[in-house]
């Protein structure tokens, strides 16, 4: 369960977290234009490790990629062509977060689905539960089990007696 | 000889675990006592001889012997004797030896412990064991055979991989498998369940013990694995959203919700068919993660595909077992009967819903792991979903959970009262009020999120305070009467407390380490001063050393706290000669709860060496929520209802006499 912390805190923290790769000769001069280059770089896959962002990645590509995204962030781009800018290089594979797409409509949709669906199931199957739980339980017992109910307790309690 | 000798007792294992897969069963068709006990015999008989076979492979890298193919590529003679022993399983064939022992270790246990099961639950439960042991022994001798000779034995081994030359790797694939492997009990019985058409109370209070006791490895093993890397990796991570990482986090997803399930089973003989749907889904998503991380589909869809043998292979284990037990499931579900109305409010329902969340948060993490994989296979394009995509979609799902982990316990069975919990919630929501203002005005201003999510952890903790308060009667009794009541206090109610409480201090941890660590990268030459939240560290110098086997470069730093000498910190880099690699070892200094943390990273020509120095404010309580979370677990466990054993369901045993 903490892992899903993990994540709430991790949106969180998306703008205060840490450089970790990034070296010193690589920071720019502009403290908001560093920290948009490193909430792009967060966002962006180091295209020759396993799952790593080029914000993680010490792969001298990642290194490139760093570069390139202050390059263009300094030559005055905002994240969307930033961002546009390396997908039509690189492809989607660069991004971390897939969007949201006819090929990413299942992978968006599902959770959400699943979630709404089995809440109306579990809803629906709640509700029947109740009806059923009423008329388990309202009905009285008719003459017959009374009498049963009647006959069987007293049985009990002849048998209890020592 | 030894290799020889281990090579024969995995295939004795694999003709017993075939006797065993069907002679029981039929002795349960034909009410045959002896045929039915003989699962008892092969499931000991078979964890001795794995056992046997574990020990010679365990012999063979002790004493070096590297006329054996799989002591040659991952030892070397000078690795330390600890390393020797625990580099047996850091590799395929060692780690799915491991795996088979502990499955027949756990197969052994039920037949030597299970005395007071009946009989042909017994049986059917060690049969199911045994398809999936024959399966695996079957896996491991055709084509990940550790026991292979070399022709021409070299004179030095290759070496084991440096980043798992380490303790951690003593701990954390044993621990993981553990939990693992442990689901497969909650996997047979319900399976025997299923072939039975019968399930109670009884049969649940026998499987929550088995999955308990999984769910705590699992987490203990989840929580080292970090901690590992976070200390390993060298740049203080701790987690990645790897699909390896994913392997593991859902089998606990759908764990921790089959726990609370069969709790609800075994109180309340309602969640039946939700009980054995998450132990089939919580062992199959266990043999999915042993797919992902052995059969190599993850480094690449195309290294899968040239070298398939391995990946088929589980495949078929995986196609055969989950869609063979959701079959059964489909088939026979309907025929369990629903027990234990229960109204929506109620701890039913809120345990329901718990359900709810957290099968749709391991649906979410399902999804994101194996989409690019699916999308790749199917069109050829290629995507990458990683850590911006879980945060986005996994958190939003825990957060409700997060705020209905305190109303479940004071929620009473059956028909609960929502107001009536929320007015004994109303300390832990002013204690999350206040931390929220206490958390605001200290980050004066700043992001929003981070004391809101203070504010939710504080009112985790505090909840399950209150909850403990309000069975022992604190401050409505006289203290003497309290302390009565909490030592009589049963120790599930104390491990409940204590597991929730868990999730609470880990997010702190999390809140904290992610929001307000502090961080210094640049180069520092010796006698260098740098400066980070309020500590002053000073390079003192670089020194070389030789390792038995390795070259290192050490960095040591002199800490201090307001001009007084604190401590000494020494990173340091290790090079393996044998494979040419390298690994940081980064110092931590621990003070509190919060840690400094040092990391080496390459040497310039003029004499300096960058460094990485954090400053990771509560980061200890990532793993200090884990391991409260498994002590709840094990106090639950040591609950005396589990300790005095299941009383035996007098209608089941009744027909099996009958039938005898």
């Amino acid at each position: 369960m903490r892992r899903s912390l993990a994540a709430a805190c991790f949106l969180v923290a998306l703008a205060l977290s840490p450089t970790r790769a990034v070296l010193p000769d690589e920071v720019m001069s502009d403290p908001g234009r560093e920290a948009r280059a490193r909430n792009l770089s967060r966002e962006l896959r180091c295209m020759v490790c396993q799952n790593q962002s080029i914000d993680d990645s010490e792969a001298p590509l990642a290194r490139d990629l760093r570069l390139l995204v202050r390059e263009r962030i300094a030559a005055g781009d905002s994240d969307a062509q930033v961002i546009d800018f390396l997908v039509s290089r690189y492809g989607e594979f660069v991004l971390l977060k897939p969007r949201f797409e006819r090929q990413t409509l299942l992978l968006w949709l599902v959770p959400p689905f699943l979630l709404v669906v089995g809440g109306m199931m579990l809803w629906v199957q709640a509700r029947r539960r109740a009806t059923m739980d009423a008329q388990a339980g309202n009905p009285p017992l008719s003459a017959d089990e009374e009498a049963r109910l009647a006959a069987l307790t007293a049985g009990d309690r002849t048998a209890d007696k020592p | 000889m030894i290799a020889e000798a281990g090579h024969y007792a995995l295939v004795l294992a694999l003709g017993l675990a075939l006797i065993q897969s069907f002679v029981p069963i039929l002795g349960a068709r034909w009410s045959d006592p002896a045929l039915m006990n003989v699962a008892r015999s092969t499931a000991l008989a078979q964890f001795l001889f794995v056992a046997g076979s574990f020990a010679a492979l365990v012999m063979l890298h002790v004493t070096s012997d590297f006329s054996v193919l799989n002591v040659y590529e991952n030892s070397h003679s000078l690795k330390p004797l600890i390393y020797k022993i625990t580099g047996v399983w850091g590799n395929h064939e060692g780690s799915m030896l491991l795996w088979v022992l502990i499955l027949a270790l756990f197969g052994g246990l039920v037949a030597a412990l299970g005395n007071n099961l009946p009989l042909s639950l017994r049986a059917h439960v060690l049969a199911v064991q045994a398809w999936i042991a024959g399966a695996f022994y079957l896996f491991i001798l055709t084509t990940s055979n550790p026991f292979l000779r070399i022709p021409n034995p070299p004179i030095e081994g290759r070496d084991l991989n440096p980043v798992l030359q380490d303790i951690g790797l003593a701990v954390h694939p044993p621990m993981l498998y553990l939990g693992y492997v442990g689901f497969s009990i909650a996997f047979s019985f319900a399976i025997a369940a299923l072939i039975e058409g019968r399930i109670d109370a009884a049969w649940a209070r026998w499987v929550r013990p088995w999955t308990l006791m999984a769910w705590i490895f699992l987490t203990l093993g989840i929580a080292m694995g970090s901690y590992w890397a976070y200390y390993e990796l060298g740049w203080g991570g701790w987690w990645f959203w790897d699909p390896v990482e994913n392997a593991s986090l859902m089998p606990w997803l759908a764990g921790t919700a089959l726990l609370h399930s069969a709790l609800v089973m075994e109180k309340r003989n309602a969640l039946k068919v939700w009980t054995i749907l998450l132990s089939i889904l919580t062992f199959s998503l266990s043999l999915l993660g042993t797919f992902l991380v052995r059969s190599g589909v993850l480094t690449s869809v195309h290294a899968f595909a040239s070298d398939p043998t391995r990946g088929v292979f589980i495949l078929l284990i995986l196609c055969v077992f989950i869609g063979g037990s959701l079959s059964l499931f489909a088939g026979r579900a309907s025929s369990l009967k629903q027990g234990g109305l229960f109204a929506p409010i109620s701890r039913e329902g809120a345990l329901v819903l718990n359900n709810l969340f957290l099968t749709t948060a391991c649906a979410t993490v399902f999804i994101g792991t194996l989409y690019p994989l699916a999308l790749e296979v199917l069109t050829g394009d290629k995507i990458s979903v990683g850590a911006p995509f879980f945060n986005l979609t996994f958190a939003p799902l825990f957060v409700p959970v997060m705020i209905a982990v305190p109303f479940g316990p004071m929620l009473a069975w059956k028909r609960g009262d929502l107001l009536g919990a929320a007015q004994r919630l109303l300390a832990a929501g002013i204690a999350a009020m206040i931390a929220i203002a206490i958390a605001w005005a200290w980050a004066r201003g700043g992001s929003a999120l981070a004391p809101l999510a203070i504010g939710l952890a504080i009112f985790v903790v505090v909840g399950a305070i209150v909850d403990l308060i309000e069975r022992i009667g604190l401050f409505r009794n006289p203290l003497a009467i309290s302390l009565r009541r909490a030592t009589g206090l049963p120790r599930s109610a104390w491990g409940t407390a204590f597991a929730h409480a868990g999730i609470g201090i880990a997010l702190i941890g999390i809140v904290c380490e992610t929001t307000w660590n502090s961080e210094y990268i640049g180069t520092m030459k010796p006698d260098e001063i740098t400066k980070l939240a309020g500590y002053e560290l000073k390079l003192d110098g670089l020194s070389q050393r030789q390792g038995p086997n390795y070259r290192e470069l050490l960095a040591a730093f002199t800490v201090s706290l307001d001009g007084k000498k604190l401590s000494t910190m020494t990173p340091s880099k290790r090079s393996f000669t044998t494979r040419g690699t390298s690994t940081t070892e980064a110092a931590l200094l621990t003070r509190g709860v919060s840690q400094l943390y040092i990391s080496l990273g390459d040497t310039s020509a003029d004499g300096g060496i960058t460094v990485r120095i954090y400053h990771k404010p509560l980061v200890l309580l990532i793993w200090f929520g884990p391991v409260l979370m498994a002590f709840g677990g094990v106090l639950s466990l040591s609950d005396r209802r589990l300790r005095v054993g299941a009383p035996k369901p007098a209608r089941a045993q009744g027909r099996l006499q009958a039938a005898e």
